[in-house]
């Protein structure tokens, strides 16, 4: 069935959207077969965003753990985040529709910022919605968005994340649908969202494709890569699905692998999940047995979601892909771990892929080589780090 | 009573239907009975209660509030049926909420539960008609309506696809965006009226709040008018709560009766 992966996905939205959602579709498969539209994109994507990124080989950490890590460098792309991948592509699609506006939801502000520099070079208007609790936590990233003349909401209602500010974004699409296209971050959402962002994120996985078959002249024994919805995840798991590569999602563990009555002290929706409908698709999500959803928990604004995309629960469900966690405190540690051997900042996002592959890379489960997507860089996170560290310290 | 036969009994009368929607648990789950009763008073026709979710995407801040007072105060699926049947009325009760509430419940425990309890139809505001094939077939072993939305975007051929699937009535929704009390009607209400080529009754909600609205949505063809977030502005204020429900009500219900006859 159109839309699905297996029995996950679908359009689980008012019927305001199922017209714009069949116009979105109808217009992305007219596009994606464009040769003036990829060329335009891949013009923006080289001069305008950096790329492509190099796959590089991270020396110390290799000679510490004991296997070979390649870095995938998303942290490079422009902005600081694999996220204007998407962004450019989807912005440029909705200039092609004749859309004058783009709203957006951002966790971490990365999706946001990269919203940002995609309408300003693209003269369109945007405004980003990002709930209050993450506007606090990534002050600086609302600062570029403004900058570069987005408008941000502060969502407060809710858990004041992620969550909250793409319920919002769907109220302001609702209302103005027929100018405006929203413009999803991550491969979640009703469909076409979750293929339209995969296709644009697996340039990722393309370009590291080639270049590992460059370098090592063989596949990686294994991927790893964090998921909050799995943009990053889907972009570079995408062109490996048909190869015996060992695909690793990790989740954000937060504080520990448990749930109350309203809350969720991890966001595992892969590990931890139930089957459910949110945002549109049917998937894992974090909910109680009633079905209401529970706000989740992460150091990480960017993994901190109760739900993720359809297409990953999918993967997970027929083996394909294997969901694992790292805790806040471990994703903190290994933030230091790169920083310090490797003299790279990484998101604290992509800190818990990291974290992943140094607690676990002598348990021979990643094999010889495995390359890790460092999905952003983490000069965003500095502020809230070291608000982490004074408050530890007064302890 | 099945909405249909409610439908037929006030087209008899020469009377549209006056649909009111009220979040179950709010403020507190023993206020929702009396106020289903002061509904009753005051002469609505059909009552929605909605079973409050924590995400209610189609909602705007009044609804999204008393949804969240009445999660707080304990609402959830089973206190919801419970209170259903503890609800005595004659009028039809439908039943709306969001779709994850249903699934997590499985669709035919939540239908049967519906059935068990009194309500005689289902509206899921994210669950549009293309996804709602086995809700339809399990309501329609227990003769629960299913009730889709007709919005003005929504092209000939969906129409048509709704105006199928719908049983009850087609809720039009006569303007772009969430719920809530602002805009008036406009003018093009009954262009959209006519170009809904169906059979079903037609209900018109989302920004109806006053009698005069309620007159013109009627005028322009509606077979019902369903009425919100004035109601639930009136649960959040606190003040005189039961009086003021149905003395609005009883307003409303006058802009139902149409001209000519009464």
């Amino acid at each position: 069935m159109k839309g699905y992966y297996g029995k996950y996905g679908g359009q689980f939205v008012p019927e305001l959207l199922m017209p714009a959602l069949e116009e979105l579709d109808r217009e992305y498969e007219k596009m994606r077969s464009d040769k003036k539209f990829i060329d335009e994109l891949d013009y923006l994507l080289r001069d305008f965003g950096g790329r492509p990124t190099p796959l590089y080989h991270a020396p110390n950490l290799s000679q510490k753990y004991g296997i070979k890590i390649y870095l995938k460098r998303e942290d490079l792309v422009h902005g600081g985040a694999h996220k204007l991948n998407n962004a450019l592509g989807q912005a440029l699609l909705a200039k092609h529709m004749g859309k004058k506006r783009i709203v957006a939801e951002t966790g971490a502000g990365q999706h946001g910022t990269a919203t940002a520099m995609a309408a300003a070079r693209l003269g369109m208007e945007a405004t980003v919605y990002m709930g209050a609790k993450d506007v606090e936590r990534q002050k600086m990233n609302v600062y570029r968005m403004e900058l570069m003349g987005t408008e941000v909401i502060p969502v407060e209602s809710g858990s004041k994340t992620l969550k909250d500010a793409i319920n919002e974004a769907m109220r302001d699409w609702v209302t103005n649908v027929k100018d405006t296209h929203y413009l999803i971050g991550s491969v979640v959402g009703p469909h076409p969202y979750p293929m339209i962002v995969r296709d644009f994120q697996s340039v990722i996985g393309k370009e590291t494709r080639q270049q590992i078959l460059e370098k090592e002249g063989d596949l990686p024994d294994s991927i790893v890569a964090c998921a909050g919805g799995g943009s990053n995840a889907m972009g570079i798991f995408y062109p490996f699905l048909e190869d015996d590569v060992d695909l690793f999602a990790v989740e954000a563990g937060g504080k520990e692998l448990k749930e109350g009555p309203t809350v969720a002290y991890h966001s595992a929706s892969l590990c931890e999940g139930k089957e459910g409908v949110l945002h549109g698709a049917h998937t894992k999500v974090l909910q109680n047995k009633d079905g209401q959803i529970l706000e989740s928990t992460s150091i990480s604004a960017g993994l901190d979601y109760a739900g993720v995309g359809p297409e990953l629960a999918y993967l997970v469900n027929i083996g394909r892909l294997k969901p694992r966690y790292i805790t806040d405190e471990l994703a903190v540690n290994a933030f230091n771990e790169l920083s310090r051997k490797e003299g790279i900042i990484p998101a604290l996002e992509s800190s818990h892929a990291v974290g992943y592959v140094i607690e676990n890379a002598k348990s021979g489960e990643l094999g010889d080589t495995v390359i890790i997507n460092l999905s952003g860089r983490g000069d965003k996170d500095l502020e809230s780090l070291i608000k982490r560290r004074d408050e530890n310290e007064n302890c | 009573m099945k909405i249909a036969d409610k439908f037929e009994e006030l087209d008899n009368k020469n009377e549209a239907a006056l649909i009111t929607y009220i979040c179950a648990g709010d403020p507190d789950i023993e206020s929702t009975k009396d106020i289903v009763y002061a509904l009753e008073k005051g002469g609505a026709d059909i009552i929605e209660l909605g079973l409050p979710f924590s995400d209610p995407v189609a909602d705007g801040p009044i609804i999204q509030a008393a949804s969240v007072r009445a999660i707080q105060n304990g609402m959830n699926t089973d206190s919801y049926f419970r209170l259903l049947e503890d609800i005595e009325t004659d009028i039809p009760l439908v039943c709306m909420t969001y779709y994850n509430l249903v699934y997590a419940r499985g669709i035919k425990d939540f239908v049967s539960d519906c059935a068990k309890s009194g309500v005689s139809g289902i509206i899921i505001p994210d669950l549009p008609v293309d996804e709602a094939g086995d809700l339809i077939r399990e309501s329609q072993k227990k003769g629960i309506a299913n009730i889709f939305m007709v919005t003005p975007n929504t092209p000939a051929y969906r129409i048509e696809k709704v105006s199928q699937n719908t049983t009850g009535f087609i809720y039009v929704v006569p303007r772009m965006g969430v719920t809530g009390n602002k805009s008036e009607l406009g003018n093009s209400l009954k262009k959209q009226l006519d170009g809904i080529k169906s059979d079903k009754p037609k209900a018109v909600g989302f920004g109806i709040s006053t009698k005069e609205q309620v007159e013109e949505a009627v005028n322009d063809g509606a077979d019902g008018v369903i009425v919100g977030s004035a109601l639930v502005n009136i649960i959040a204020s606190g003040d005189n709560v039961l009086e003021k429900i149905e003395s609005l009500t009883r307003d409303l219900k006058r802009g139902c009766l149409k001209k000519g006859i009464n």
